[in-house]
């Protein structure tokens, strides 16, 4: 469960919606603040194609498509995985997803 | 927990009482069993229903019986279990593991544990037991190590997969791992990858290929008559350093000249089958990699860097899809990627220049389910040789871990069997212990920068924990990665 402005959202044990249609930005930043992450552009801007790929694809991008969009976007320097591990530390495809309002990647991953 | 400041190795065990007592798998929602055709949850006559399916195992695995009336108790496995070496809680000595499940099969199945339960170490069947089970059974990774060292040959991993098969049928599934059950059902892979983001991923991977090398590579999907159908974990479309290992296999087999594709349908080569115990779990997964090469029309069905796969795929294949008649009888069936590259190296069909990895010093984690659970080529220990083969023909650089961590004696990496999974990070922390310690003695003796392993599980979990015991995350690689960097392809 996730309290956001006296809204209560269903979530799975590790705190991922269990419905995509609930997410907002206020949802989002509730969860980093959780964390002790205050949410910046740069966040939103993964954040934001994570959930136009998964709205296209129903699935969170590989790690690849991800960091080469955010090359494209941003310059290649950040287009790699250190720069995603640093905005999100438990990982782009765990954390990032769980932000995004996007079912966790399962598997050997 | 974060890992210990300091490292030695071997490893002296402290035991901790109770210490994984509360280390539990969450368990499969009901919805999630019921779509598997297990009850959704903890039927009212479970006690009967769980001694059925005991009963049931006990007749259709042989195995299984003798493994309840042959151990000794000798404790020759006692320090062998890295969850044990790691984290110090009796219950995972594999011993005490087994005997979870012993004391009730003494107390049921046996005459001297049903008329002097206590003289024989037997015990009555309560939700307890079954809490217990669920939670120690999953900190087990099937890795078969206990084995090498029981004098009798008790595979502890039998045990541990009927108990969570038992567990299933009273509706007590694991979650992580009948969840990517039920994706390869629905949706074809353990991902849930569907076939449209499946297809933009590989022409993304395309022009990286082709951004890199300067040569138009393909990473066919669905192509009719090949030579070649290659199926791999989906972690090698998705995750780092995987995908390394994907694009290095690409590379050697366009180098080959040899036709292949992936597989929309079988786009998954793990089977986790074997890890909820489930034979028709198994044999649905296996199927599917059947049909598509009877649809592709291929001579060859080719695994990736996957651990359990081949396990499963060496030891059952025939058994679950079988007959394979219409592949090509000149070659294994099934063959591993690595017989395939090894076959092209001795026959110099590709041509490597192994100075392309001088910037690696490395060295070589045998992944427990290839090491212990499969073999390679034909020969006996084709599965330790083969791989060096191809490491110390890509590398000028390869030292080997101290003994007692390699070959058939090989850690797990600690997130086998079902077990990568968040909330059993303790428990993958502590398992991954005396890997670490080991590989800290090549790189403080060898000056060793990276670990190769052949197994998508091996490689989330070390790329994962590494940066606790102060290394990057990207210091495990793929295999075929350095394959790939090495092969030429401008011939």
């Amino acid at each position: 469960m996730l309290e956001v402005n006296g809204r209560v959202y269903p979530t799975d044990e590790e705190g991922y919606l269990e419905n995509i249609s609930d997410w907002s930005e206020a949802i989002a930043e509730a969860m980093a603040a959780a964390d002790d992450i205050k949410l910046s552009e740069a966040h939103w801007d993964i954040l934001r194609f994570l959930r136009e790929y998964y709205h296209e694809y129903e699935i969170a991008p590989a790690v690849r498509v991800l960091t080469k969009a955010v090359g494209r976007r941003l310059g290649k320097d950040k287009g790699n995985s250190k720069y995603l591990y640093n905005l999100f530390p438990d990982g782009p495809g765990k954390q990032a997803c769980r932000y995004a309002g996007l079912p966790k990647p399962t598997g050997c991953v | 927990m974060s890992a210990p400041e300091k490292l030695s190795y071997p490893i002296i065990p402290i035991i901790r009482e109770d210490a994984a007592v509360s280390e539990r798998s969450y368990q499969a929602k009901p919805e999630l069993m019921q779509s598997l055709g297990y009850p959704a949850e903890l039927p009212a006559d479970w006690k009967a229903k769980v001694l059925a399916c005991m009963k049931q195992q006990l007749s259709s695995s042989r195995a299984l019986r003798v493994f309840m009336d042959s151990c000794v108790q000798c404790g020759a496995c006692t320090d062998k279990c890295h969850y044990f070496l790691g984290g110090g809680d009796p219950n995972n000595m594999p011993v005490a593991r087994q005997n979870l499940f012993r004391s009730v099969y003494r107390r049921y199945f046996t005459l001297a544990g049903r008329w002097f339960p206590w003289l024989v170490g037997a015990r009555d069947l309560t939700k307890e037991v079954l809490d217990e089970w669920f939670n120690y059974f999953h900190q087990c990774s099937e890795c078969r190590r206990c084995s090498v060292y029981c004098p009798v040959g008790i595979d502890t991993s039998e045990v541990t997969m009927a108990g969570r098969e038992i567990l299933s049928s009273v509706g007590m599934g694991q979650k992580n791992t009948q969840n990517v059950i039920n994706k390869v059902n629905t949706i074809g892979n353990n991902l849930g990858m569907p076939t449209a983001a499946l297809k933009d991923t590989l022409a993304g991977l395309e022009e990286d290929l082709l951004e890199e090398t300067g040569i138009p590579i393909a990473l066919p999907l669905d192509q009719q008559g090949v030579e070649i159908l290659l199926v791999v974990p989906s972690a090698d479309f998705f995750a780092e350093p995987h995908v390394d290992g994907l694009l290095g296999c690409a590379k050697v087999l366009h180098a080959s000249g040899l036709s292949w594709t992936f597989s929309s349908v079988a786009s998954e080569a793990a089977n986790f089958g074997l890890f909820s115990g489930s034979h028709e779990q198994m044999k649905n997964i296996a199927g599917r990699i059947r049909d598509a090469a009877q649809q592709l029309q291929v001579k060859r069905i080719v695994f990736g860097e996957c651990g359990h796969a081949w396990r499963v795929a060496y030891n059952y294949l025939h058994k679950l899809a079988g007959p394979f008649d219409f592949l090509d009888q000149d070659y294994p069936i099934p063959q591993h990627i690595l017989e395939v590259t090894v076959d092209l190296i001795r026959t110099k069909k590709i041509i490597l220049d192994k100075s392309k990895n001088d910037e690696y010093v490395v060295t070589y984690h045998d992944s427990c389910n290839v090491a212990r659970g499969a073999g390679l080529g034909s020969e006996v220990g084709g599965q330790f040789e083969i791989p060096r083969e191809v490491l110390r023909a890509v590398s000028n650089h390869f030292h080997e871990m101290p003994q007692g961590s390699t070959h058939e004696e090989t850690f797990c990496c600690g997130a086998g069997g079902g077990l990568l999974t968040d909330e059993l990070m303790e428990t993958r922390t502590q398992g991954a212990l005396p890997r670490m310690s080991a590989l800290q003695q090549v790189v403080q003796n060898n000056g060793v920068t990276h670990m190769v392993a052949i197994c998508a599980i091996c490689k989330s979990r070390f790329s994962r924990i590494m940066p606790e015991y102060g290394y990057e995350m990207d210091q495990v690689l793929s295999m075929h990665q350095l394959v790939g960097n090495a092969v030429v392809l401008d011939r």
